[in-house]
Parts: structure tokens; sequence; C-alpha cells
């Protein structure tokens, strides 16, 4: 638990996906336009990025890294150059499998989250999350972890941002700026708010 | 379609990045230093036509059923070999970049290029069209990386062209412009040049302003 709490709010504030690592920015400036579409997309994103990393977490542990396959009888294998191919088609995979499982048995939420779930197989938070994850080498605890907190993070910012937008509709902006431009300003300005946690220790 | 538009056109006019809205991600967060934003701009345009020309060459016998699922395995392939290639000769770009090669599988550059062009040109077009807007996304990524580096530590490619006050000199480093945020403000920035320069290019506004009458008023 000393570890898990830390992680969470780590990954929800201080790291945050969208605003420090600046993933996921596709989605995030062309779906912010209203709250009510954003909370749909903060709620896939929460639970598509809680399934994938733990999912890959697993694979990578006991299939591709080094020294994985000991277990099979194959301790000099190592098969993390495989990895992208893997995760990719893992995400592909475990979103069409929920898709599914939403539509058979949650299809409120499955309308809910509308065309926003396909959307996310190529969205890059969720791929840079579990190469995150890869990365600094989290075990199973810690990336099911990980994975909800970072999620947590991406929707609050993108639910945030839509907020900032309702409002910036009446403003008056220079006109090359409008639109694109002042939205990637308001972003900015949201990241620096964000940037103010950054010595926290937790 | 000419030859010449193809790959012209995606530099300034139809730029991924300021106009489309492309690859953003990248964009923002590699470019705090010239030599990263170089390497990466490189291994996208690499990337990019490797993925288009395998793609326009398979167009035919793609069924439209299965197109996504050969586009995404052909474009991570692509992006293994161009991973492997860094960490074999630039392990240390490599590390700096950490995972942004890796998700160059899911630019949406890429991905929006094999789908909107290589699945309908020939393999020579599908070559020019992602040259072109490699070089676009490149192009984009180097303005950005230079102000950022210039500013932020008064160097270009690690050689100090402002001499820093710590080191005796007059230039007051703005640290701000190494920090995340300051990316947001030099593609808007870059954005609003670009705007001021094509009009065409500007949105719409959403809301319009109604004037009112003196009577309507009261």
């Amino acid at each position: 638990m000393d570890v898990l709490v830390p992680l969470f709010f780590r990954s929800v504030f201080i790291d945050n996906l969208a605003l420090a690592f600046f993933l996921g920015m596709c989605t995030f400036l062309a779906v912010s336009r209203r709250i009510r579409t954003t909370l749909g997309l903060g709620a896939a994103i929460i639970i598509v990025l809680g399934i994938t990393v733990p999912v890959n977490n697993l694979i990578y542990r006991f299939l591709l890294k080094e020294g994985a396959l000991a277990w099979a009888g194959l301790p000099g294998a190592d098969f993390s150059f495989l990895g992208l191919i893997t995760y990719i088609g893992v995400i592909a995979a475990s979103v069409q499998v929920l898709e599914m499982v939403l539509n058979r048995w949650f299809p409120a939420l499955f309308h809910a989250l509308g065309i926003f779930l396909p959307l996310l197989t190529v969205n890059c938070a969720i791929l840079g999350a579990v190469l995150f994850m890869v990365q600094r080498d989290y075990g199973f605890a810690e990336s099911v972890v990980f994975g909800i907190g970072s999620g947590t993070g991406w929707a609050l910012a993108v639910i945030v941002l839509a907020g900032l937008r309702e409002k910036l509709r009446y403003a008056d902006p220079p006109d090359g700026l409008r639109g694109l431009g002042i939205t990637f300003i308001a972003a900015g300005l949201m990241s620096l708010a964000f940037l103010a946690m950054a010595g926290v220790e937790l | 379609m000419k030859a010449r538009d193809v790959l012209l056109n995606p530099l300034i006019g139809d730029n991924p990045v300021t106009r489309q809205v492309l690859g953003i991600c990248s964009a923002l967060a590699i470019t705090n230093s010239l030599r990263n934003a170089l390497v990466m701009g490189l291994a996208l345009t690499a990337v990019l036509v490797t993925a288009n020309v395998t793609i326009s060459l398979l167009r035919h016998h793609l069924p439209a059923s299965v197109r996504l699922l050969v586009q995404m395995t052909i474009i991570a392939s692509a992006v293994i070999v161009a991973d492997e290639f860094l960490r074999a000769y630039a392990p240390e770009i490599s590390r700096t970049l950490s995972v942004f090669v890796g998700l160059i599988v899911t630019n949406c550059i890429v991905l929006g290029r094999t789908e909107s062009f290589a699945l309908r040109y020939n393999p020579a077009l599908a070559a020019l069209d992602g040259l072109g807007n490699g070089l676009g996304y490149s192009l984009v990524l180097v303005v950005v990386a230079a102000i950022r580096e210039l500013l932020g530590s008064g160097s270009l490619l690690g050689i100090s062209l402002l001499p820093l006050v710590a080191d005796g000199g007059w230039f007051q480093p703005i640290a701000l412009l190494l920090l995340p945020p300051s990316a947001f403000f030099v593609i808007a920035g870059l954005i609003w040049l670009v705007r001021s320069w094509r009009p065409e290019q500007v949105e719409r506004p959403e809301v319009r302003e109604i004037t009112l009458t003196r009577m309507e008023r009261r």
C-alpha cells in the first residue's frame, strides 16, 4: 500500500499523461468541445487503460521479457523486440472484446461511450501508458494502479479542458488564433497549473 | 494529381500538424532539443514512406474488412525496425526519445496517410506523399525545437550560440521554454503565424456576433 497510493496520485496529477507527456493529444483536442461527450470519453479511457495495462504487463513479464520463457524451458529467449506489435494487437483485441461485453450486458453504457471505444485503439495515451509500464518495470499490482490512475488523470484533464472551451466560445480571440490556436494556449495554461505539482513528494 | 503538389502541399498549405491537427503528441513532447526533433522527424518520415509504399503495393489485394488490421501490422513492423535501428546506432538519442519512437505506431499522421492516400494511388505517388507529409511534420518539429532550444538553453544542436549568464555571457535562458507547457504556446504561435499568412485557413467562429440595434437594446 505504501507504494500503490502514492503511485496513483503521481499518475493522476504529476505524471499526467495528457499534460506532462502530451499523450492522446489528437483526441484531447478534437473531442473536447462539450463536457457531456468528454464524460463518456473519460469513462472509456479509464476502463480501457485499467484492462490493457495489466494484461500487457502479464504478457510482457511471462512471454516477451528476456528470460521470461524460462518456465517453458527457453531461458535464453528474448522476444522484447516483438513488444510494439503485441501491445497494439492486445489493445485492439481488448477494445473489441470490451465492446461486445458492454453491448451484451451494459447496453446503456455502451451507447453512452458510442464511437469513442473503437477510436481508443489508436489513441497514443493507451499505447504510451503500456510502454511506460514496460519501461518502468512495474509489477502486476502496480500496473493495475498505474493504468487506472493515468486513465483518471487523462479523463480529468480532458473534462477540465472541455469546461474551459465551453466558456471560450464566447471569447473573441484574434482571427488567426480562433479555434485550434486558442485551444492550444488554454491547454498550455492548464499544463502550467499541473506543473505546480511537479515538486510534490509523496 | 500532380507529383509536385503531392510532395509540396503538405509542407505549409496542408501541413499535417498545423492544418490537419495530426500527430500532435510527439510534436509537443520531444521538441525541447533540436537534435531530438531531427531524429524524430527522420524516423517518422522513414516509417511513413515505407508504410505508404507497402500499403499502396497491396491496395488491390486488401479486403476492406481487415484493412485496418493489416495497416496497423505493417506500420508496427516498420516502427519496430526504426526503433531497433536507433537503439543500435544512436543509443543515447533512443534513450532520450524513450517511448516516443514506439508511439509512431499510433501517430495519426501515419494511419491517416495510409488510409486516405496509399489505399487509392500508385506506389510512386504514395512514396512522394509519405515524403511530403513526413517533411511537413519534421518542418514543424524543427522550427518549434529550434525556438525552444535557442531561447531555453541558448544553444542549437548542443552548440552554444548565446553565451549564458552562468558562463559569464549576457543571455539569461528562459527556463519555461524547456518545460512541457511552452510547447503548447510555441505551436499556438506558429498556427497564428501560418494563419495570418494564409487567411483562408482561419476557422469560422462557433458563435456568431449579433449587433443589436438601438431599438432592441431597450
